[in-house]
């Protein structure tokens, strides 16, 4: 039976699963402080990293809650961040266990990075693989850097603003954001909807600009040439 | 039951749903292309939503902080292609020292 130790393709996908794990723990670890200074309990914000398991939605859900705004608001914003989720069901679920119970399980693991390792490589078998050696290895290192992002940084006091730490939370957004600017397609989206959400801002309460963003998606494709869009 | 939690276990349950979705109606309902291409492109609108109200906001009212010049820094260390560590601890740096300097 094939081993990692034994399997070159395997090691490989164990590499790239584990540089990945690496590349978000500080991301967990922002979200901790972020928690933090939204008033938020330690174990609520590792019980969002475990339950949400999705970095950008759950940055957003308490952005919103830690600038005032409602649970509908929170809830919404991280579900339209989420919706790609569906499209990585989709790509996988032909790679995944027949056995019902074991596909619900194991659609716990969905996010980038395990979708990103799983379909770096074409053998089923090795997609699965891929899979489940993406998300677990994200899933501790996510895990693990959020609990401690929560329990190491103080949220009361100057602490924070002294030093600076709230700055980290707009730097961390940009990080997310960054890769997606080399599309200009996406690059016109972000600054349509970073205009939409600031002008907003006056107008209406926390978190909904944030959801009104949205609105540059049908916006930028809708005015595009027709047979422009790629 | 706080606030926090209430988002929490909602957008859990239906973050699990969007997850579970595919894998369990077992890929037989097709996503629509455009759907799909949607859905893709709208973390981008979000995510820049959120650096500019997380940046240039307080409560209801737009405003020039410390955050802004900070963002600039992070900015150019991305655009350096720097590792995220060296990304947030530039920012917050840069920061500090300008609330250490404009008091």
């Amino acid at each position: 039976m094939r081993t990692v130790r034994t399997d070159p393709a395997r090691r490989r996908l164990l590499g790239r699963a584990l540089s990945l794990a690496a590349a978000v723990a500080p991301f967990g670890l922002a979200f901790g402080v972020l928690c933090t200074q939204a008033g938020l309990h330690p174990m609520t914000a590792l019980g969002f990293s475990v339950l949400v398991f999705t970095g950008s939605a759950q940055f957003a859900a308490v952005a919103v809650l830690g600038s005032g705004g409602t649970v509908v608001a929170a809830v919404l914003a991280g579900l339209l961040l989420n919706v790609r989720c569906l499209a990585f069901g989709l790509v996988m679920a032909p790679v995944f266990p027949r056995q019902w119970a074991h596909r619900a399980l194991a659609s716990l693991l969905m996010i980038d990075e395990s979708m990103a390792v799983g379909t770096s490589i074409d053998a089923p078998g090795l997609r699965w693989f891929g899979y489940l050696a993406g998300g677990l290895g994200v899933f501790v290192s996510w895990n693990l850097s959020t609990l401690a992002g929560a329990v190491l940084v103080p949220g009361t006091g100057t602490f924070v603003t002294d030093l600076g730490i709230d700055a980290t939370i707009p730097a961390a957004f940009l990080a997310l954001l960054w890769p997606r600017l080399t599309d200009p397609v996406q690059r016109a989206i972000a600054a349509i909807g970073g205009a939409i959400a600031l002008a907003l801002v006056p107008l209406l309460p926390a978190g909904v600009p944030i959801i009104a963003s949205a609105a540059a998606v049908p916006l930028v494709l809708w005015t595009r040439p027709a047979g422009a869009a790629t | 039951m706080s606030a926090a939690l209430v988002t929490l276990l909602v957008l859990a349950a239906g973050t699990y749903g969007l997850k579970a979705a595919g894998p369990m109606l077992l890929g037989r309902r097709e996503v629509p292309p455009a759907v799909e291409r949607a859905a893709a492109l709208l973390p981008a609108a979000l995510l820049a939503a959120l650096v500019v109200t997380s940046t240039a906001t307080a409560g209801r009212a737009a405003v020039v902080d410390a955050r802004l010049p900070a963002l600039l820094a992070a900015a150019v260390l991305l655009w350096l292609r720097a590792p995220f560590v060296v990304v947030v601890v530039g920012a917050a740096a840069t920061a500090a020292a300008v609330r250490a300097v404009a008091g």
